[in-house]
């Protein structure tokens, strides 16, 4: 089918199978490799992304459901130049890092969390995370990377 | 925002880490993330069965399927179709005997996913059904099937016993005595990114990209099990998406070296789904441990009796070097004057036991360490006090007869943790349980001896170039798995040569570019490496002041001194940069390369050689103290870890922050041990295949984690480091155990993990009166 969408700010037509997963099209069809496939069937959430401004799994999503959806990806968090968004700056400074194979999806959990709740609460950080798994930290660097990175965006409002 | 460039990498400071910026970024290209313009997807065909004799594999239908390029049998390996780190006993794909579900039969070689697992499924394979092994004792029965019939030892892989001062006989000199048996799961790693890389064959050559611990072994394992020459092989290991030892030794590289080789001049890629990396991946070893401890009246340990069995699955992978370190740290850090410790380790059917973080040690941890606290109760002391008490100083033995002769600071840690918040108020803490809750607390310890032992040589060799731009460029050969070994090198290079990270560049392993550093294991990547990095850096300083001085006609090389970018001439006050000075020099000069071998221990602690072989003993070792709160709900038997407190010796920290990292993954993934991960399986077959039921820690069961390091001179190590990345895990389910007696009153389990169902059976077992000996709820 021909395909149409908004894929990190840039529109998109493309040619590809209606049941093409997401994930496939994202990793192998438009090399945009950040969006990390662990087990792909949405327990892990290593492959999130968000679709009309919601948090989904791209392993769970095929072609035809993101038709004139707009697509945002771990590759498009960063500002031109490529500068980090807070978040990500957050999880650099707060340690958040290990081998970094969660680091994308959980980047863009936290970063829809603090678009809708600026100031959350450690249970609320907990519960947001708690649909990406994480094998490396304890989540606790994770736990202070977003309270970091909430406390940078706070600065930054008016 | 320039987070890390202009930096100046400093030893002991928590910097920030340079491989994180790409990583949070989505941009680092991780061995799952390489894909050519074109390329072929491979896949094995799994047997699911047991046990059995292959007799024939039926390809033909699978051959029709449209996209499918090649499929390959046994019969098409060159090489010796067999892997292993010790013993090759494991088919790359099975040529006579399946011997667990996970082993492969068949390899097909596709354009498209869609193809390759379309093809899978229409492979079918004739058999001879033997019977299955699924436990120990059915292993090691009289008349029992033999899994590797000309295995001399039969179905016993490996056997051992270590013995010092008067064995068991010094039993009869306690005044008390206390019994504990436990059986352990298989832990499955769970690492985010599964098994996977990508190969390509052109021109005689083959390189494979792969996500790995090992790519020096790898390349030679795999170069004979698939007939190709070393020297021909390349093995590339970018950033690892987690190891935690599942990825130390083959997976995925002598499959797709034989797709590659099939198919060449177009790279060819294998992925594991979960489900066959649950299936195929070697687990931390189920096991069966039964203690004895026994005490004089002051609470002076005396004697210790230990019999453990490792069910190590079909294939050695390392299970005869698990149980030799379960053996060597089975009576924990103390002092135990007599004792008799033996093991086995045991073929069966079962999923392949293998390396896991803490390599055998988290096993005999879990019942030493409820053993102490029962002995403690029995005894009328504190936990704590008893550990002290018992407490190996430098130069004293533990109970497997290794001496004690490098740094040793569990004293250190236990005084530390005495003084901890969260020790003394712990009374308190839990005369404050609300409702139908129980709160307890508990404490465990651990040691942790670092590297390969008297047999392995543990050698790296580090490589360190002047680039022609004045920049410093290191190359290593032992893989960052997530650990951060990478950034240590660039904070000990840089502190030495005083450069920023701008200056500094990491070439990461690859068997082409690299040099052998040995494994990333072991609790040795950092030490190991480290300490050849610093005489090739130090050798690297003096060659480059010298030449600095030579082309100036002065005195000597110390009169100048590195700082970023340039080389300045103390008297002058005059700077040379650094690319000034490479433009000097040859290409050969510009590189400094050092080799390095640990420390080996030169002590017979045990005239059988096989033991000795398997690593027995260890010289350096870390210590640990940990404590946990935990609180039960009557109610549902859910329990809760509300806080977890650790106080470490490893030395003295590189970068604390990637010692907390260490710290507190290993903790979690000893809390998930202990309390949630039940890899279940029946005759062999999985029955957790997910992530959906195999349960993982999520970020709602971590508690918060107080963590800290006494800090203690490590005199054999970089900058005065021990390993830690093993260390983390060995203690923490025997202080979640110990915490739960603590809150029930005495109650224990057996079997582990503590699901909630198994601690509402404790609950409702009645409990015996204080001091009563053996595991009073045993279940």
């Amino acid at each position: 089918m021909k395909l149409s969408f908004t894929l990190n700010h840039k529109a998109l037509t493309l040619e590809t199978d209606p049941d093409r997963r997401v994930i496939d099209l994202l990793r192998e069809d438009l090399c945009l490799t950040g969006t990390k496939e662990a087990c792909g069937e949405g327990e892990c959430g290593a492959c999130t992304i968000r679709v009309n401004k919601e948090l989904r799994l791209a392993c769970l999503m095929i072609a035809a459901q993101i038709e004139g959806c707009f697509i945002e990806t771990i590759e498009g968090l960063a500002g031109p130049d490529q500068a980090l968004h807070p978040v990500q700056e957050a999880f650099v400074q707060a340690g958040a890092v290990q081998c970094g194979f969660c680091t994308p999806g959980m980047v863009m959990a936290v970063t829809d969390l603090l678009e809708t709740i600026p100031n959350p609460d450690d249970t609320r950080i907990r519960k947001a995370l708690s649909g990406n798994l994480c094998r490396c930290t304890g989540y606790q660097k994770i736990m202070d990377a977003a309270r970091l990175a909430a406390k940078k965006e706070n600065k930054c409002l008016p | 925002m320039n987070l890390i460039s202009k930096t100046s990498p400093s030893v002991g400071a928590s910097q920030a880490r340079p491989d994180a910026l790409n990583k949070v970024m989505g941009h680092e290209k991780f061995a799952a993330d390489y894909y050519g313009p074109r390329h072929l997807w491979a896949g094995a065909k799994r047997a699911g069965i047991p046990h059995g004799r292959l007799i024939s594999v039926s390809t033909e239908a699978a051959a029709q399927v449209p996209g499918v390029k090649k499929i390959l049998t046994y019969t098409d390996v060159k090489g010796s179709n067999r892997q292993g780190v010790i013993q090759k006993d494991q088919p790359v794909l099975v040529d006579d005997r399946i011997r667990h579900c996970g082993d492969a039969l068949a390899l097909v070689i596709a354009e498209t996913s869609q193809a390759l697992e379309a093809a899978l499924a229409l492979i079918s394979f004739e058999y001879e059904a033997l019977p299955g092994i699924f436990t120990v004792a059915e292993a090691l029965k009289d008349g029992a099937p033999l899994i590797h019939p000309a295995h001399p030892g039969g179905n016993c892989l490996l056997s051992g016993q270590l013995v010092s001062g008067k064995g068991l006989e010094a039993f009869e000199e306690c005044d008390a005595v206390v019994e504990y048996a436990v059986d352990l799961p298989r832990q499955e790693h769970a690492y985010l990114e599964t098994e996977c890389g990508e190969a390509v064959y052109e021109k005689g050559e083959l390189s494979i990209v792969v996500s790995t611990q090992t790519p020096f072994r790898d390349r030679a394992e795999t170069a004979q099990a698939i007939g190709i020459s070393p020297e021909k092989l390349r093995i590339i290991a970018p950033y690892c998406g987690g190891g935690f030892g599942g990825k130390d030794g083959i997976t995925v590289q002598s499959l797709l070296g034989l797709a590659a080789m099939a198919c060449p001049d177009i790279p060819v890629k294998m992925m594991w789904s979960r489900e066959e990396s649950f299936l195929s991946s070697p687990k931390r070893h189920a096991a069966s441990i039964h203690y004895r401890l026994g005490a004089k009246q002051n609470g002076v340990f005396h004697a210790l009796e230990v019999r453990a069995d490792f069910d190590t699955g079909p294939y050695d992978h390392l299970g005869g070097a698990v149980l030799g370190l379960a053996l060597e740290h089975a009576g924990g850090p103390y002092r135990i004057p007599h004792a008799a410790i033996q093991g086995r380790a045991v073929y069966t059917n079962n999923t392949i036991g293998g390396a896991f973080r803490g390599f055998g040690v988290p096993q005999v941890a879990a019942a030493m360490e409820q053993a102490v606290d029962l002995m403690a109760e029995k005894l009328s002391l504190a936990p704590l006090d008893i550990r002290m008490k018992n407490a190996v100083q430098k130069g004293d033995k533990i109970p497997s007869g290794t001496t004690l002769k490098t740094s040793t600071g569990i004293r250190e840690c236990l005084a530390r943790l005495k003084a901890h918040p969260l020790y003394q108020e712990a009374d308190a803490w839990k005369k404050k349980a609300p409702a139908h809750m129980l709160r307890g607390t508990g404490m465990a310890c651990a040691l942790h001896g670092m590297g390969y032992g008297p047999f392995v040589p543990d050698t790296a060799i580090a490589k360190l170039e002047l680039t022609k731009q004045g920049r410093f460029r290191i190359y290593f050969g032992v893989v960052d798995m997530g650990q951060g070994n990478g950034v240590t090198f660039l904070q000990m290079a840089g502190d030495l040569l005083n450069q920023n990270y701008e200056n500094l560049e990491l070439v990461l392993p690859d068997t082409g570019l690299t040099l052998p550093c040995g494994s990333a294991s072991a609790s040795r990547s950092t030490y190991t490496f480290g300490n050849a990095l610093i005489q090739a850096v130090e050798t690297m300083k003096i060659r480059l002041t010298q030449k600095a001085a030579d082309s100036l006609m002065v005195g000597d090389g110390d009169e100048f001194c590195f700082i970023p970018g340039h080389l300045r001439h103390l008297p002058t006050g005059r700077e040379f940069p650094l690319a000034q000075l490479a433009a000097l020099l040859s290409q050969e000069e510009r590189i400094t390369i050092s080799r390095y071998r640990a420390p080996a221990s030169k002590e017979t602690v045990t005239k059988d050689t096989a033991l000795q072989m398997h690593g027995i003993p260890h010289t350096v070792f870390s210590y640990t103290a940990h404590l946990a709160h935990v609180e039960i709900d009557t109610l549902t038997g859910g329990i809760t870890v509300c806080n977890y407190a650790a106080v470490t010796d490893c030395g003295r920290l590189i970068n604390p922050d990637l010692y907390r990292q260490q710290m507190q993954g290993g903790i979690a993934q000893g809390l998930g041990y202990a309390l949630y991960e039940d890899f279940i399986t029946d005759k062999g077959r999985l029955l957790t295949a997910n992530l959906s039921t195999y349960i993982i820690p999520g970020a709602l069961d971590i508690p918060p984690m107080a963590l800290s390091s006494v800090d203690l001179q490590e005199n054999t190590g970089p900058f005065g480091m021990k390993g830690v990345g093993e260390i983390c895990i060995d203690p923490v389910l025997p202080a979640v155990a110990n915490a739960v007696a603590d809150a029930c009153g005495g109650g224990r389990c057996r079997q582990w993990p503590l699901t909630c169902e198994r601690m509402l059976e404790i609950l409702t077992i009645p409990v015996c009166p204080p001091g009563a000996d053996m595991n009073r709820s045993l279940i």
